[in-house]
């Protein structure tokens, strides 16, 4: 019952909000995901990290003509992902206390909306139950983006929708061609739709695998589905912008994690290694793009590109270093790249430029400020100590084990994130200040509320990931154990 | 039988309102009449009750066409009563009825006689509604076109029933379906020749590409709360005569002779959505994605053309519900604007928000996004076509389904990002309760479809 409180909690108080004085609309919203946050708290200190199997787990038909159960559960992997939901989202929702948006009540109940589509996809166990949230996640970034967001946002919105639509359908059509694959009086639930899927012949798995690969690639985005992406995070508003990258993007990992490797692990085992060598290429790609960019928000998206292919790359190796690597990386990159937008947020905000070439020396005139950009792009460059270098680690490591030219090629990320990000560093906050920075306020404390906690985790995670680490070993043992069993089976 | 009797006696009763002067609550009298027909339709359920020495059968097939039917008949004219003020309100009041009349009996027939009287009585109905802007050139095309094309059409299905008549020897749907079934081997060339030409006339009916060429232009010809019954209430009665036609007699033919129809389908999803993403006028657009809709009900027939009738029926529903919604919303703009060109829905959320996040909903769904009706209407047709074995369809469906959000979505963002193209529009409480209801319904039948689809299994 608890994760249904989580799905329908946030629904409920969004459409609730529509209610509320447009006034104070943000301080509700703040309410609600604070509860969600609390009851998810809750959910983590019962769960019991020993037991791999499904916790919480309920299960009723919805629409049985269909085939579709509400059938959800959770388990380590959706634990994580569910926490770095509710963690995130009241830091969004705070975040953008010093903006005033126009209809905030619409505002923020597309945000609590979002969260609710978010939370579903991370505990449905039903295929077309995720497929529901899925593209339900997609309707309010989509009209948040649209209403509130920059420039040219009409084009660039749409592009996102349909690129991402166009994904998921094929993702749609594979799950309908599996779910008739199961025996008996067919059904979406993810153990039939997993055996359904391993019991398929090697080519089409394949098939499977590229049409649900392909909607988690665009979803993440992995090169070459990766071009939406840049556009849409500069236009977004920054709160817009912290979901997509902080939160959404962990869909399509997540996806790959539940959805794709144990589902056709034959079809993996094939094309792996293709999808692995996407994943470096984008890497690399990335990273030289991040390097020339003049834009501090585009770059950070550029920046998101690369560590989201080392984290595609590393879970694709299909070991326990990979996997749990992923997991890290996952909360560690969420936390991280919502600080650094938050931070392009209030610069933005000050000297209304996204220009590095505009920017410098604002280490000068906000001392405070500067200190918390350089812990969080430490971070982001994974310097030890951080929570970006255990996940990075990790991940390189699993992909030296796989194939040591394709980890050391991935393993550049770490130079060229090092260049890239101390480049921007340089360009703002070093050098002589401007017109522009010289009366660079430092940080008021709102904003120093939302950023110490969030530096805090950063240090926290880097000096003892244990209990994410800990959260997530027994299902991803169960899950690869799983994949194992069924890849010598079919020798 | 009970509702298609209250339904041509209202037709009757608007007729008498005008000698006896009491229009004043003529519109109102005729919403609670049809909604009476539709609950009369509760009643008949399970019965099978056959009419005529069985021309007429209203089995649960036909029933559930009826409910819906009267049901969108209901919400039809409660949005469109500012249509009805003038001074032919009583002639157009009955001329609307008797149209409903001729839909029940589309869908109720069993007896290809009774098929070719329901279009009959429908369409001369229809023919003169699409001409009663009576000052307006293009209205009067639109009834001239419609009047050229539905008889020629009415032509190729009354030889195509002559000759079915003639190897078959029946009118009966069920005789016919009975005799194929013994007869499989041995059926004369002609009777295919019959089939083929019934399947032209009623492929004008539903407007399937290629016999759809007058639809736009009848559709944005016509006056708009016209548009909007063609594309609901007409459609649902066709959809539901030719389902009825090629599913119950012909339901059993050699399957190589639905190859014709699959070109259709194929056909009509491709051109029906890439013309509508060219088209500058909302009207004209809803009218070429009604088209398109049709494509997917094709498709979902095609895959098991005897036993689809729960998922074309919920498709149905999920289309009219959308569409009266979208009609509903240009009507107003309409009248605000004077228009129904894209930009007049420029900047429609500073106008009125609730108004654009009704069409937003409306359109999502008809876009097929989860989890609005138009979604499960889509999933349910893919599900059946890569159940039968119908995958690559299923593939072009997706890609037309893609090309769908392009051209709903033109309007999405017209209306949620373009400056305002006029004043803020206040509604009344009526149009304000009619749009929370019809919300209401698209939420239930989206989140709820089962309670429609088990009604036919």
């Amino acid at each position: 019952m608890l994760t249904l409180l989580l799905i329908f909690f946030p629904l409920a108080s969004s459409l609730l909000l529509l209610l509320a004085r447009p006034q104070q609309a943000k301080q509700w919203a703040l309410a609600a995901s604070i509860i969600e946050l609390v009851v998810s708290l809750v959910v983590a200190f019962q769960f019991d990290k020993n037991y791999a199997a499904l916790q919480f787990s309920f299960n009723t038909p919805w629409i049985a003509s269909l085939g579709l159960n509400l059938s959800v559960g959770i388990d380590g992997i959706s634990l994580l992902l569910v926490l770095l939901t509710t963690i995130l989202v009241p830091f969004i929702i705070y975040s953008s206390f010093a903006t005033d948006y126009k209809r905030p009540s619409i505002f923020y109940g597309l945000i609590l909306m979002m969260q609710m589509a978010l939370v579903g996809v991370f505990v449905s166990m039903d295929g077309l139950l995720f497929y529901i949230f899925w593209e339900l996640a997609l309707i309010p970034i989509y009209f948040i983006c649209l209403i509130w967001g920059g420039e040219n946002r009409g084009q660039i919105t749409f592009k996102f929708f349909v690129y991402t639509l166009a994904g998921s359908l094929f993702m749609l059509v594979a799950l309908v061609y599996l779910y008739f694959k199961t025996p008996g009086s067919h059904s979406f639930d993810i153990q039939a739709l997993y055996e359904a899927g391993r019991a398929l012949p090697v080519i089409e798995q394949g098939w499977i695998f590229w049409a649900m690969f392909v909607a988690f690639a665009i979803k993440m985005p992995v090169f070459p589905f990766h071009t939406w992406q840049p556009d849409t995070y500069t236009t977004a508003p920054a709160q817009g912008t912290m979901l997509l990258s902080g939160i959404m993007l962990k869909m399509g990992i997540y996806g790959l994690i539940r959805w794709l490797v144990p589902l056709v692990p034959a079809g993996v085992q094939e094309w792996g290694y293709t999808a692995i060598i996407l994943s470096v290429i984008g890497i690399i790609y990335a990273s030289c793009i991040a390097i020339v960019q003049k834009d501090i928000k585009r770059l950070i998206a550029y920046s998101s590109i690369a560590h989201v292919g080392l984290i595609s790359a590393g879970l694709l190796t299909l070991n326990k270093i990979g996997m749990q690597g992923a997991m890290v990386q996952m909360i560690s990159h969420g936390i991280i790249v919502f600080a650094l937008f938050y931070i392009v947020d209030i610069i933005f905000q000050r000297t209304k430029t996204h220009a590095l070439s505009e920017l410098g020396g604002i280490k000068n005139a906000a001392p405070v400020f500067a200190t918390i950009f350089t812990v969080v792009m430490l971070g982001s460059v994974a310097l030890p100590l951080t929570s970006g270098f255990v996940g990075e680690f990790l991940l390189i490591n699993s992909l030296i084990q796989y194939k040591l030219i394709v980890g050391s090629v991935a393993g550049l990320t770490m130079i060229l994130g090092a260049v890239y990000m101390l480049r921007t560093f340089q360009k703002s906050m070093s050098g002589e200040t401007n017109s522009l920075t010289k009366t660079f306020a430092d940080l008021t404390q709102h904003e120093k509320r939302v950023l110490y906690p969030i530096v805090a985790l950063i240090i926290l995670l880097g000096i003892y990931p244990d209990p994410v680490l800990s959260i997530s070993e027994s299902a991803v043992n169960n899950l690869l154990t799983l994949f194992s069993d069924s890849i010598t089976s079919l020798k | 039988m009970n509702s298609l009797y209250v339904i041509c006696g209202l037709g009757i009763a608007a007729l008498i309102a005008e000698i006896l002067n009491m229009r004043k609550r003529l519109t109102a009298f005729l919403i609670i009449g049809l909604a009476a027909a539709a609950i009369l339709v509760v009643f008949d359920w399970g019965t099978n009750a056959a009419y005529f020495s069985n021309m007429v059968v209203f089995d649960k097939f036909s029933l559930a066409f009826i409910a819906l039917i009267s049901v969108v008949s209901v919400a039809w004219l409660w949005m469109c009563g500012e249509y009805f003020k003038d001074q032919h309100q009583t002639d157009k009041s009955a001329l609307v009825l008797f149209a409903i009349a001729g839909a029940a009996v589309m869908v109720a027939f069993n007896n290809m006689a009774m098929l070719f009287l329901g279009i009959e009585i429908l369409s001369i109905a229809l023919y003169t509604l699409a001409g009663s802007r009576k000052g307006s050139l293009f209205s009067n095309e639109a009834s001239f076109k419609y009047f050229l094309m539905g008889s020629f059409a009415t032509g190729f299905l009354l030889l195509g029933i002559a000759l079915v008549y003639g190897a078959t020897g029946s009118f009966q749907l069920d005789i016919i379906s009975d005799f194929i079934q013994i007869h499989k081997e041995g059926m004369p060339t002609f009777f295919y020749a019959g089939i083929i030409l019934m399947f032209i006339g009623l492929a004008f009916k539903i407007s399937a590409v290629p016999f759809h060429f007058w639809a736009p232009d009848v559709y944005s010809g016509s006056p708009t709360s016209i548009t909007a019954f063609m594309s609901t209430v007409v459609k649902i009665a066709a959809v539901g005569a030719f389902y009825k036609i090629f599913s119950f007699a012909f339901g059993h033919i050699e399957s190589s002779w639905l190859l014709m129809i699959q070109v259709v389908c194929v056909l009509t999803l491709l051109v029906a959505n890439i013309t509508a993403v060219y088209q500058v006028d909302v009207k004209r657009l809803l009218a070429y994605s009604s088209v398109g809709h049709v494509g997917y009900i094709l498709l979902g027939f095609l895959a098991d053309p005897i036993a689809s009738s729960p998922v074309v029926f919920y498709y149905l529903v999920a289309y009219a519900v959308s569409s009266l919604i979208a009609f509903a919303i240009l009507i107003i703009v309409e009248r605000e604007n004077k228009s129904v060109s894209i930009e007049s829905f420029n900047g429609l959320y500073k106008r009125n928000p609730f108004l654009s996040i009704t069409m937003a909903i409306a359109l999502l769904s008809l876009a097929g996004i989860p989890p609005l009706p138009g979604f499960f209407g889509k999933y349910l047709v893919f599900a059946l076509a890569i159940e039968h074995g119908f995958t690559g369809f299923v593939i072009v469906a997706v890609v037309t389904s893609l090309i769908g959000v392009y051209y709903y979505f033109r309007i999405m963002i017209a209306m949620f990002l373009k400056e305002p193209a006029g004043t803020i529009i206040n509604l009344s409480g009526s149009e304000n309760s009619f749009a929370a209801l019809l919300i209401g319904i698209t939420m239930i039948t989206g989140l709820f479809p089962d309670l429609l689809i088990s009604l036919l299994r």
